[in-house]
């Protein structure tokens, strides 16, 4: 591609190498200003690898940067800003206790004489930048108090505040509501039409289709392709990325439901606060179908996995497992009664990241006479374990058992967890959030796996804030609301609308159901 | 140029680059002060290596950091700051001493209820710790500080108690002899054991001029079997999974209170340990007023920093540190420096093994620019 001053970023040939891994081999990247521009990638592609070389916080080892058509050295952030870019990162920086607008002024405060702070003044400029974009946001609020949401145009703000006219969003996406989500894109198209040139990190579908006007696609460090978005499908796009056929669809034959072995009466848990965060719910699970509960983020889903894991205590009502109650007792006496969980939080919860991958196998089971004999490890024992897991479920990278769990990528992260849990062999697999922050490859293993369970005749809970999630693999879809379940339907009946509807609080329509 | 990066990315290198500085900044300190620092290393070297009884003064003087650096570095492995193993090691003495001077049994009973009294102190002191964080959530760096004053004044009081006070001193009645655990301590005191010891120079000067003691081997089994609890049995695997990731141990069902509690017994009871082998194995084997804390424990968070935490690394480390302690007096003896200097140093070392991180940093970047050049 030409060099030319109609092009905000050009890289050209980058390459990066870590020790003997190279993340990024010959990429190119060329952005034209005023565009959005999304990079698309699985977990560990480079995406962000080449995003933090073009924001200076890596040196490529290879390869040139253009701004605006001119060739320029990035050496570190500070370089990057006064250049006229922005990053905007996945995890926030922002001081929790500090107001909207002093986040923003951070480092580049407005000052009087003397180097006093003249906050009114750095308030006013706030305000302009805000109403110049229309990023709707309170400048005394304080950080803490805001949604997650609004803590992002803080952080946008923040960058245009030091003049971005590049824009770089890291997974902007990953934590945001849908209506959330619905919102950023139109800031990003408002900021769009008004002369900033956005490039979005991201390995959502949808939301490139609705938000970028053009796409570039890196496959394990190589650059595959860069095309208007509007030409192609999700489907096309996914297959790209991933390097074959990807069914967005999951592959499930009817259920075929056996008896019931998990059994939730009349159930009410107390959140932190002490309000009633489920309230009278009732569920009832039987072999070889998937529940899906569907719901808004904070509707009591937490409280009632908590429950069940015993990891909080239930105020009323019973949780059964085949027949015996289990509500109240310990975490451990849940697993012994063969419930198995992959929890939403799989840093915190999931795994001891420094442990390594076979110890992290063995998490639950340590004790049992399998894998130690009279308060001795039997390592060998453990060892072999492990490396059939890695195998078997293709855990990579291969023969990673004995390293670290925190060197895994996410996806190989939720593996470990995903085979650990199966290998208990549970009654009941309980899956919270199971596909967070995975890319498009490892969604579709993850589905297949809990359709496999079910085939095996467990009964799958999935708990999911991903709408597309519950319908796609759910043979019976719940809604939960305020605590309760407000709705249930086969996934035949289950639509979009209806179940979307149930899910905002609103009331059944009687026609659709 | 890869197996220099690679010797220089291993922890040990950066904890020996960290004792090179510790020696250089002494060095240039004792430049201002205008002593020669040759004079003043050789006189250190000689003070610890020049003479058998130097050597294992320097053993005595390790053994109790030894422990103390494996409790802490046990609390540290479990996620745990073990900051009161002083007012576990005061507590390991005062138990001792309690038990010992009361009882006079046969040395094969004497010496284990003895020595377990003094373990028994350390594991109260420290499960009072670990029960608090467990059962409370009061951090354990505050309420072991707060126990160490706690053990200073406890000591106090039992030393002046009419019971074990020793009539015109400010000490404690010593423990009885039957609880001694130096190495045939009647040859020294019998006329026919001196005078059989007496051809052989080397044995007389350790054997009669100190207190040599099983302590250290105790010390080194000790080591040995942290090593195993913490990375061969469940127990240790649970305890580690709780100091790693508290949160990941609850949910897959380890009692997380029950192993924080354990884990501050026996970093408790290492302190003690440490202790009780100070009181039966060195003179005066009994207490003494305190007025200040005499830094046995708190050595052991230098020893622990040093050994990176490793149980291994800790009989290392406290060897080393045993070094400059003892080795320091004949510092000030020969070239007139006051000790302090040795102080400085030993401050330096742990600054820079705390700065020594940077050093793998800085192999990266030299393994880099080596690999350009190659290019």
């Amino acid at each position: 591609m030409e060099i030319s001053p109609e092009y905000a970023v050009q890289m050209h040939g980058i390459v990066k190498t870590f020790g003997s891994f190279c993340a990024l081999d010959q990429v190119h990247l060329d952005v034209k200003k005023g565009s959005i521009h999304a990079i698309l990638g699985e977990n560990g592609a480079g995406k962000s690898t080449l995003m933090n070389v073009l924001y200076g916080l890596y040196q490529a080892d290879a390869g040139e940067i253009f701004l605006n058509g001119e060739r320029v050295a990035i050496k570190n952030p500070n370089d990057a800003i006064a250049r006229g870019i922005g990053m905007v990162h996945q995890h926030f920086m922002l001081v929790d206790n500090f107001t909207v607008t002093e986040n923003i002024i951070l480092g580049k405060e407005v000052t009087g004489q003397f180097g006093v702070l003249n906050m009114k003044k750095a308030r006013e400029e706030v305000l302009k930048i805000v109403k110049e974009y229309g990023l709707e946001v309170d400048p005394d609020a304080k950080i803490e108090d805001i949604s997650v949401g609004m803590q992002q145009r803080v952080e946008i703000l923040k960058a245009l505040y030091r003049g971005a006219d590049i824009l770089i969003l890291d997974e902007p996406t990953a934590v945001l509501t849908p209506q959330e989500i619905g919102e950023l894109i139109e800031i990003m198209r408002g900021l769009a039409a008004n002369g900033k040139t956005i490039i979005i990190i991201t390995h959502k579908l949808k939301e490139i289709k609705l938000s970028s006007d053009v796409c570039t696609i890196i496959r394990r460090g190589k650059y595959i392709d860069t095309f208007p978005v509007h030409d192609v499908s999700e489907e096309e796009l996914a297959t790209k990325m991933v390097g074959h056929q990807v069914k967005l669809v999951v592959d499930k034959t009817p259920a075929e439901p056996g008896e019931v072995i998990f059994e939730i009466e009349n159930l009410t848990v107390k959140d932190e606060r002490g309000l009633e965060a489920v309230k009278n719910l009732s569920l009832r699970v039987r072999r070889g179908e998937i529940i899906g509960i569907a719901g808004v983020d904070g509707n009591g889903q937490k409280e009632l996995v908590e429950a069940i894991t015993c990891l909080t205590k239930v105020e009323s009502g019973a949780i059964r497992i085949n027949g015996t109650e289990i509500q109240n007792t310990t975490p451990r006496n849940v697993i012994e009664h063969k419930i198995s969980t992959i929890h939403e939080d799989r840093q915190r919860r999931g795994l001891v990241l420094p442990f390594t991958v076979a110890e992290n196998t063995v998490l639950e089971k340590y004790r049992s006479s399998q894998f130690s004999r009279r308060g001795m490890l039997l390592l060998d024992k453990i060892s072999a374990f492990a490396k059939r897991l890695v195998e078997d479920y293709d855990i990579r990278p291969a023969g990673c058992e004995e390293r670290p769990a925190r060197g895994l990528s996410g996806g190989n992260q939720q593996k470990v967890i995903i085979a650990r849990e199966i290998s208990n062999d549970p009654d009941l697999l309980i899956a919270v959030q199971p596909t967070r922050g995975l890319d498009v490859g490892a969604i579709e293993y993850v589905h297949k796996m809990l359709v496999q369970e079910r085939d095996k005749g467990k009964g799958i809970l999935l708990v999911s804030l991903e709408l597309d999630e519950i319908l796609n693999v759910a043979d019976t879809v719940c809604v939960i609301y305020g605590g309760s379940i407000t709705g249930t339907f086969t996934q035949k009946e289950a639509d979009e609308n209806t179940v979307g509807l149930l899910m905002a609080g609103g009331k059944r329509n009687e026609n659709a159901g | 140029m890869k197996t220099l990066v690679k010797i220089l990315k291993k922890p040990i290198t950066s904890t020996l680059i960290a004792v090179l500085f510790g020696f250089l900044v002494a060095a240039i300190v004792l430049v201002l002060a205008g002593y020669n620092p040759i004079e003043a290393f050789s006189a250190l070297a000689s003070g610890i290596f020049s003479k058998p009884k130097y050597i294992s003064n320097v053993v005595i003087k390790a053994t109790p950091i030894i422990l103390t650096g494996l409790s802490v570095a046990f609390a540290y492995k479990t996620g745990l700051f073990n900051i009161g193993a002083e007012g576990q090691y005061i507590a390991g003495t005062v138990f001792s001493v309690l038990v010992g001077v009361k009882l006079d049994l046969a040395p094969v009973l004497q010496i284990p209820i003895v020595v377990l009294a003094g373990v028994l102190g350390g594991a109260l002191f420290g499960g009072i710790v670990g029960l608090l964080k467990a059962k409370f959530g009061i951090h354990e760096v505050i309420t072991s500080i707060m126990l160490n004053w706690i053990g200073l004044y406890f000591c106090n009081f039992i030393v002046n108690s009419e019971a074990y006070h020793k009539p015109n001193s400010t000490a404690s009645l010593p423990v009885n002899a039957s609880s001694y655990t130096m190495l045939l301590p009647k040859w020294k005191t019998s006329p026919e054991g001196v005078a059989a010891l007496k051809p052989h120079q080397w044995l007389y000067d350790t054997l009669v001029r100190t207190d040599v003691n099983f302590g250290i081997l105790i010390a080194i089994v000790m080591v040995a079997v942290i090593w195993v609890l913490l990375y061969r049995s469940t127990k240790g695997y649970e305890l580690r999974a709780v100091g790693f990731n508290r949160d990941a141990a609850e949910f897959s069902g380890i009692n997380v209170s029950r192993n924080i509690i354990d884990s501050m017994l026996i970093a408790g009871a290492l302190s003690g340990l440490a202790g009780a082998l100070a009181i039966t194995g060195t003179a005066p084997h009994g207490i003494s007023t305190l007025a200040a804390f005499e830094n046995n424990g708190f050595n052991g968070l230098s020893v622990a920093l040093i050994a990176g935490s490793s149980p291994v690394g800790c009989v290392f480390a406290g060897l080393l540190f045993g070094g400059l302690l003892y080795g320091g007096q004949s510092v000030q003896q020969v070239v007139g420096a006051p000790t302090e200097i040795i102080n400085i140093m030993i401050g330096t070392i742990v600054f820079f093994v705390a700065l020594t991180r940077i050093v793998p940093i800085l192999a990266d970047r030299l393994g880099k620019r080596g690999a350009e050049h190659a290019n």
